[in-house]
């Protein structure tokens, strides 16, 4: 039973802190709960889905589909999460400040929550779609200690609830102003790490075939498999056994954010702000 | 459309490695087949060439779904029941390269000797 909890949580905690995070950086925000509710239900359903059409799934592009597709889902969470901490470089100081115009920032808000329920159903699919071939598993070998690893497997899930609930309820702790640093941080932290990821299955896919030795190994003092390693894995990225090409893609998605960020964020606010702007226009 | 440009240029910047990439095919890489039966690989201890790619292939016989990884070879691969997975591995320097099924870790584990 132990066993089965621990497989299931630690396949599903990545989805649970990323689920958490979410919450909480659009916590107030009126439609964000429903965005997140139907990203988390999509994204059961999608790993429902990619379980049951996993055997299609590997066959698929001459072998490397599985790893094409979770690159690809991967690098959509990439995009939506850059693109939401752009968005807010740009509209969270308006918001912030509650100046005019607060019914429109709130109107395309709406995209930018809409994205990070897509956030949300990728988290969701892609470690959802492990724990329903594992539980898949389970039902077609039935056996005597079948129910056993049934109830540790519901136990697993639970505690992935139970870290998104400590997630969100860590994070709103925080005051709001400074909630909004720490969370921007957060967003562009894990955005670098799911791109790192996203660079492994394209590494191994053979379509990244450069810069695939290994850049450290630290296994031996913290693995990534161990659940402190795992919830560092998900914040901050880190990986013990990373490839060259994954650390410097980690590296550069965190510079294009920066980039981005300045860029877009000094770009939006009303002309007085720009007079006193860091970033050159064009 | 403000944000057309930097979900373009994410598009570049991770397009751009994967059109330097392809190519480089010379001869046939060496093939390692590995069979999981009972939660079990079989042979549990295979050699693989040292300094080019070669190819493991995992077969696997059980009538449930497996996920063949390795974490020194960064291979995480689902091999759902009774199908076949291949991948292809970049070249390694010579060492012990352990790997396992996910989901039965307790009996099914084996490791790659490179040389």
């Amino acid at each position: 039973m132990l066993g089965a909890l621990i497989i299931v949580f630690r396949e599903i905690i990545e989805a649970g802190l990323i689920v958490g995070i979410v919450l909480a950086v659009t916590q107030g925000v009126p439609g964000s709960r429903l965005a997140v509710g139907l990203g988390v239900a999509a994204g059961v359903v999608g790993a429902v889905l990619v379980a049951a059409f996993a055997g299609v799934l590997a066959e698929a592009m001459a072998g490397v589909g599985q790893e094409i597709f979770n690159a690809a889902i991967l690098l959509v969470a990439v995009a939506m999460l850059i693109w939401h901490n752009v968005w807010m470089a740009s509209h969270g100081r308006e918001l912030a400040m509650q100046v005019k115009q607060v019914g429109d920032a709130v109107r395309t808000g709406g995209r930018s929550i809409a994205a990070l329920g897509i956030v949300c159903a990728v988290a969701v699919m892609r470690e959802g779609s492990e724990v329903a071939l594992f539980l898949y598993g389970l039902a077609a070998s039935a056996g005597a200690t079948t129910a056993d690893l049934m109830t540790g497997s519901a136990l697993g899930l639970l505690a992935g609830v139970a870290v998104t609930a400590l997630t969100y309820l860590g994070l709103v702790t925080i005051p709001q102003r400074k909630l909004f640093a720490v969370t921007t941080v957060l967003i562009s932290l894990v955005a670098a790490g799911l791109a790192a990821q996203a660079v492994a299955f394209l590494q191994q896919a053979g379509v990244l075939a450069i810069l695939t030795d290994t850049a450290w190994d630290t296994s031996s003092i913290l693995s990534d498999r161990s659940l402190f390693g795992r919830v560092l894995h998900t914040l901050v990225g880190y990986a013990d056994q990373p490839s060259v090409l994954q650390v410097l893609t980690y590296f550069g998605t965190l510079a294009l954010i920066v980039v981005l960020t300045k860029r877009f964020g000094a770009h939006r606010p009303a002309p007085r702000a720009r007079a006193v702007g860091a970033a050159p226009a064009e | 459309m403000r944000f057309a440009r930097p979900i373009s240029i994410l598009v570049a910047a991770f397009a751009a490695p994967y059109l330097v990439a392809s190519g480089a095919l010379g001869d046939e890489p060496a093939k390692v087949t590995l069979t999981l039966k009972d939660h079990k690989f079989s042979p549990a201890e295979a050699n693989a060439p040292a300094g080019k790619p070669f190819v493991i292939e995992v077969v696997n016989q059980d009538g449930t779904p497996a996920e063949f990884e390795s974490k020194p070879l960064r291979i995480e691969k689902v091999v759902p029941g009774g199908k076949t997975i291949t991948v292809t591995v970049h070249p390694q320097k010579a060492g012990r390269y352990a790997f396992f099924d996910d989901y039965n870790e307790a009996t099914a584990q084996g490791a790659l000797v490179v040389q």
